[in-house]
């Protein structure tokens, strides 16, 4: 069918306005897709709605000098107070408990070393997606297996001078383990320090040191080997999400989970944003806490623009490492004397700018409220200057 | 104040230490005798309350500058002293410096070429952005590697800090304590150069200084000594810590001058420092706090500044304001939500400055006659020569009004139509404080409209609210432009509207706008008068035998034209295919060009916090007067319905047939059954365990998960029975108040009392009750609650129902505390952003985080429910609904 003069035109103007960029790529594209839906259309009924459009887009920009942050942290903090302060229970996963609500919120804007409930999404590689085997393997080979998870027992036989270690038939089966398996990650950990034997079931390590103390030792050490799996990676819970099986864990290690061979690396989630950041990088990170801040303000029902979070998230992120709200990050990194003595630990920054011979330059909020002065914001932020001579023009 | 107001504006603040020089300078006494009055009651001369230091008794003149109390600033004064102490607080900056000096030059324990190299840094640093605090640390930190003075080759020492303040230097030879004397010594001879590198700008400090020779005495109106009622003064405990210094500072001199023993001598200055390591701050570890004779630790420097009740966030961050008023509020819904109404007693002693000219000069004497105590009058008079005249004093008010004349300030009394600020705590979000316009009224409580009560999360069980009066013409103006309630209607946090109606203004438009309502002219005059409907009444749908007019045309007078919209209402019952316009339910509600054509209203159409609403759609295309004027005037048509129709719910409303109940009683017996048969399997071994749970755990969520549908398809049942006629259902429904999970537990049964998610397991030894026996699992021993509300709960389930009510109010505590917290934290760490004219977000500093808000630079008040532009709406409104494919 050959284009209609009308569906050129529409074209062009389109193509038009995605090159001046006076709009959103969405908003084009949601008005694009939109107008579809419509019937015939008059060039000038198009030009209207885009006129109208392009004038609604411009008439909803902030306006300078508005306090964005303020605004940002009262949104965050304002449903706060209305969040529940348990741990809830995955959705749909009832195994995997995850934090949620406030303490999840804090434990983002704090950008903790170690959140309480880190967990990892896997997705798989299509081709296998769909195949519940492929997943269990898959499963298998991150879900990390220590010694003492397949030992029915490891004690020190004294009268032979080494460590007895008894594995459970029925647990290495389900792990897909075999003696000899264990016998060398036992060996790869303890390297020189010890001799393996393995027989049925059963592995005899050899210490190369016979004293009691070092057969002790040893064995506290042995059954924490890690046989299979990638560490930190407690448990696995295979779910079926649609057509296609997803892996979900507890305990997460990014790093380790990305060479698994079967799963898709481009979809594989963490929550562990520290993670995120040694091994994807700054903007990924950002991102990040972006999706999880909204992915718990959203599971707890509260309605946040998603611009306020990545006000956060930019904040947070902005000097290309993850900085914590607070006293050890943002907050403390301030410039301004007055304005980290009023937050925390007062005295500490008040001597410190006096040996410094800090010179505060005043441009902040708290250190004009604290002068009684205008605050650098809003209708603040502006002079209107006024010639008292100039009389008004005669007509 | 509105003439010569100063503009000068405090553009920079400088840190830095005094020198003992400067200490001396600008003392105005040297104080040597440790005692405050003498027996007459007057202040002893060379004493800590010198009467040179400035004034706190009223009436008497500053021996230094000839003020009064209030306008004497106050007066330094100054305490020689015998033997230098440290300043506790720099303790170890000194003990990092001199690990990093040489004993013998004292100079930097780095080659020259090292310091080029840092001074090449320190220039560079600043131009890149770095700080160079941290090069200073690394500096430190590599002075103190040096065994030798790359200067002058002396060997170094160990230098060691005990805390807090003793510094020792451990040498082969032993360990020997350096006196402040020495250490002074030390600090004294490093260049300024060297102290640059090591983070100290000798400009505004130089290190010697924080080993004190000089202690200032701050003025006397710092710590003003208290006269209790027996007449007993009462010194400030800065006072108390200073009688101490000198007493022991005297002593110390004493000693000195009689060639005392060395050890006594050692003592002395010893218990010097400590007094003064104390006075600058009480809570450093290490030592124990000074006390006050009562046992109390005192407060001290250190301890005024610190924490919420510090200078620094209870007076420098936050202040206190005159032209405030604060009492109880209660609800008025005939005010529009623009209003507030003030008690007259209130209205009488706030004031707003008015300037007297020509044209208002008729007013302003008639104010000023009315005088302080009829209401609309004045408070005062300010003349041309500033003087303020008190008009409760004066005699012949109608005299002194002809002397008005044009450049007169007027403070008069707040009146109806003069714009405050209103605000109630916790002030969460920007919302907390909004403007109103002043009704003054009688009675003595703060009147507002319910409409406001979502955004200041008010309630009327005795929360009391503020009221501030700008004084000045911008003030008025931000707040009567940005601040209006009107204007804040859309939330920022969503784009929606969080003000809107709530609770019987829902179940009234539910009942207003079923098909089943229909008016007399009669009812209808009344109601649209209530409203202050202004206009012709449309056509009466039913024109004989009587006139008779739908709700929903009553209600669609007030909806301006131009309005479309479509959505569900909150009665929707979620139906698997939507019939759309002809639900059964009269559930989908159809808005076209101003007209209500189906469905009902209720939470859905113009609840508080309710986005792509029929009030959302009527701010965003006809803006916030309309809204306001559609909320106020529906607002009063509603309460009018309401009151005439009567609404109420009682005992009846929760009362199930016989029948119902048997039914119930039937499907709890069962669920009893089963979680017993769960129990005896779990008993017998043969329960199979979830995934990744115990055993125990698993038994317990399958009985958790047995209870809970039980509990359902008992309130399914009560639900069955109790109709739409029925209030309780109403209010459910509709949204104004209350779930069906209330009603159910009301009428049917309570269901699982929970602790931390889990059914309450706790109490006494394996049991939760003595009236159990130990390991029982059962439904009831382990909190489930048969009983409804209404029949009323047995002992055993009233102790549960208070155990699980309990973690509410324990976790509402906490969260508090926790998300305040939060909420502050992000506040100071985003506090300065703002947005620039560039379109920018900066830091204070300038720092770009952002180069267009939010990626799109859209303002989510402004925006419609996060988006930029509703593409629907504008096209719809350029092709209409009926062209669509």
């Amino acid at each position: 069918m050959a284009k209609s003069d009308i569906e050129k035109y529409m074209e062009k103007r389109f193509n038009k306005m995605k090159a001046e960029r006076r709009l959103p790529p969405r908003v084009i594209g949601e008005l694009e897709e939109k107008l579809s839906e419509y019937g015939e259309i008059t060039e000038n009924e198009f030009n209207t709605i885009c006129d109208n459009v392009v004038e609604s887009y411009e008439r909803s920009q902030v306006e300078p000098g508005e306090a964005v942050g303020t605004v940002a942290a009262q949104s965050i903090g304002e449903p706060g107070t209305q969040m529940t302060l348990r741990t809830f229970h995955y959705a749909g996963v009832a195994e995997l408990s995850v934090t949620q609500g406030l303490p999840r919120l804090i434990e983002i804007v704090d950008a903790r070393n170690n959140p309480s409930t880190p967990t990892m999404k896997v997705h798989l590689i299509p081709d296998i997606a769909g195949d519940r085997n492929e997943a269990k393997k898959i499963a298998r080979n991150i879900e990390m297996v220590l010694v003492e998870s397949v030992a029915s027992n490891v004690s020190i036989d004294l009268l032979r001078q080494a460590i007895d270690i008894r594995l459970d038939p029925e647990l290495m089966e389900d792990k897909d383990l075999t003696v000899e398996h264990v016998a060398e990650a036992i060996q790869a950990k303890i390297k020189n320090k010890g001799e393996v034997e393995p027989s049925e079931n059963v592995i005899f390590v050899y210490p190369t040191n016979e004293t009691l103390t070092e057969l002790q030792r040893l064995s506290e050490k042995i059954r924490e080997v890690r046989v299979k799996g990638i560490s930190d990676v407690t448990h696995v819970v295979i779910r079926k999400e649609g057509d296609e099986y997803v892996l979900y864990t507890e305990g997460s290690n990014l790093e380790d989970a990305l060479e698994i061979e079967g799963i898709d690396p481009n979809r594989v989630h963490t929550n562990n944003l520290r993670e995120i950041y040694h091994v994807l990088g700054i903007e990924a990170t950002r991102n990040a806490i972006i999706k999880e801040a909204m992915s718990v303000l959203n599971e707890q029902g509260m309605d946040v623009d998603v611009r306020h979070i990545i006000l956060v998230a930019d904040m947070m992120t902005a000097d290309g490492s993850i900085q914590q709200i607070g006293r050890h990050g943002i907050s403390g990194a301030k410039q301004s004397t007055l304005a980290r003595a009023a937050f925390e630990v007062t005295i500490k920054h008040l001597l410190g700018a006096g040996i410094a011979g800090t010179k505060d330059p005043l441009r902040g909020i708290t250190e004009n409220v604290i002068l009684g002065q205008l605050i650098p914001l809003g209708t603040g932020a502006i002079d209107l200057l006024m010639s008292p001579h100039v009389s008004p023009k005669e007509e | 104040m509105m003439s010569a107001a100063s503009t000068k504006k405090v553009d920079e603040i400088e840190f830095g230490l005094l020198a003992p020089e400067d200490i001396r300078k600008m003392s105005v006494a040297q104080i040597v005798v440790a005692d405050t009055y003498d027996e007459d009651g007057y202040p002893i001369e060379s004493g800590i309350m010198d009467p040179r230091l400035g004034v706190i008794d009223p009436g008497q003149r500053c021996r230094t500058c000839g003020n009064r109390v209030g306008n004497c600033p106050g007066h330094f004064g100054h305490i020689e002293l015998a033997r230098p102490v440290m300043h506790e607080g720099y303790a170890k900056v000194i003990y990092k410096v001199l690990r990093a000096t040489c004993r013998e030059c004292n100079r930097l324990l780095l080659s020259e070429e090292e310091i080029e190299h840092y001074e090449k840094l320190f220039k560079r640093y600043p131009e890149i952005g770095q700080k160079t605090a941290n090069l200073s640390k690394e500096i430190l930190k590599r002075g103190n590697k040096a065994k030798n003075c790359p200067h002058c080759e002396a060997e170094q020492f160990k230098i060691k800090l005990e805390k807090p303040t003793s510094i020792y230097e451990i040498s082969e030879a032993g360990s020997v304590r350096l006196t402040p004397i020495d250490v002074r010594a030390r600090l004294e001879n490093i260049p300024d150069d060297d102290f640059r590198l090591m983070g100290i700008n000798a400009q505004a400090a130089r290190l010697e200084w924080a080993i004190l020779t000089v202690l200032p005495v701050p003025p006397v109106t710092v710590r003003p000594s208290i006269t209790l009622e027996s007449g007993v003064r009462s010194e400030d405990d800065l006072s108390h810590k200073l009688i101490d210094i000198i007493r022991i500072n005297q002593r110390l001199r004493e000693n000195l001058d009689a060639g005392a023993p060395q050890l006594i001598v050692e003592d002395l200055w010893e218990l010097l420092q400590y007094h003064v390591t104390t006075y600058f701050d009480n809570g450093v570890s290490g030592i124990p706090p000074a006390r006050h004779r009562s046992g109390r630790a005192l407060r001290t420097l250190a301890q005024r500044l610190k924490g919420k009740e510090g200078r620094f966030r209870s007076n420098l961050s936050g202040k206190r304001v005159d032209f405030s008023a604060r009492t109880v509020i209660s609800p008025d819904p005939n005010l529009s939500m623009n209003e507030v109404g003030v008690p007259e007693e209130i209205a009488r002693i706030l004031t707003i400055p008015q300037r007297a000219t020509e044209w208002n000069m008729d007013k302003m004497k008639e104010l000023v006659i009315r005088g302080p105590d009829r209401h609309p009058g004045a408070n005062y008079l300010i003349r041309t020569d500033g003087r303020r005249v008190d008009l409760r004093f004066v005699k012949d008010r109608t005299t002194i009004a002809e002397t008005i004349e044009p450049g007169f300030v007027v403070e008069r009394h707040l009146d109806s139509g003069d714009i405050v600020l209103f605000n109630r705590q916790p002030s969460l979000h920007r919302m907390s404080i909004m403007a109103h316009e002043v009704r003054v009224m009688p009675y003595r409580t703060f009147r507002l409209s319910l409409f406001v009560c979502p955004p200041y999360n008010a309630d009327f069980d005795g929360d009391e609210m503020n009221l501030h009066v700008p004084q000045s013409e911008e003030a008025r103006a931000e707040a009567r432009v940005l601040m209006r309630v009107q204007e804040q209607i859309l939330s920022p946090r969503y784009g929606g509207p969080i003000i809107g109606a709530l609770q019987d203004y829902i179940s009234a438009a539910f009942l207003l706008t079923r098909k089943s309502s229909l008016f007399t002219l009669n009812q209808v005059n009344q109601l649209t008068a209530t409203a202050k409907f202004e206009g012709e009444l449309p056509e009466p749908a039913i024109k004989a035998p009587v006139q008779l007019w739908t709700g929903k045309q009553i209600f669609s007078m007030f909806i301006p034209e131009g309005i479309n919209i479509s959505f569900k209402a909150n009665i929707c019952r979620k139906c698997k295919v939507c019939k759309m316009e002809d639900c059964e339910y009269d559930a989908y509600v159809v808005v076209r060009n101003g007209e209500l054509e189906f469905g009902v209203v209720d939470e859905k159409a113009f609840g508080a916090g309710e986005p792509d609403s029929l009030f959302h759609r009527i701010i965003k295309e006809k803006g916030s007067t309309a809204g306001r004027n559609f909320m106020d005037s529906v607002g009063r048509l509603l309460v009018r319905l309401i009151t005439d129709r009567g609404f109420s719910m009682g005992l009846d409303d929760v009362t199930l047939p016989k029948e119902a109940s048997r039914r119930i009683k039937i499907i709890l017996e069962e669920a009893d059954k089963k979680v017993n048969q769960l129990i005896e399997t779990y008993k017998r071994g043969e329960l199979d365990p979830n995934p990744g749970q115990t055993l125990l755990e698993t038994v317990e969520q399958r009985i958790m998960a047995t209870l809970a549908e039980a509990r359902d398809s008992a309130g399914e049942v009560a639900g069955e029975h109790l109709g739409l006629e029925n209030s309780a259902v109403i209010m459910a429904q509709t949204g104004a108040r209350g779930s069906r999970l209330n009603l159910s537990q009301m009428a049917a049964v309570v269901g699982q009392q929970a602790v931390r998610g889990e059914r309450i397991s706790r109490g006494y030894i394996g049991r939760t009750l003595p009236h159990f026996e130990r390991g029982d699992l059962g439904a009831r021993a382990r909190g489930f609650v048969t009983s409804s509300y209404k029949s009323g709960l047995d002992p055993i389930e009233y102790w549960f129902h208070a155990a699980g009510g309990r973690e509410g109010l324990v976790d509402t505590a906490v969260r508090t505390s926790t998300s305040g917290y939060m909420q502050r934290r992000l506040m100071t760490a985003l506090q300065d952003l703002k947005v620039e004219s560039d379109g920018t977000v900066r830091t204070a500093p300038g720092r770009i985080v952002q180069f267009r808000f939010g990626d799109d630079g859209v303002d989510p008040s402004k925006s419609d429910h996060g988006r930029s532009v509703n593409i629907d709406i504008a096209i719809e409104k350029v092709l209409g609904k009926s062209r669509m494919k």
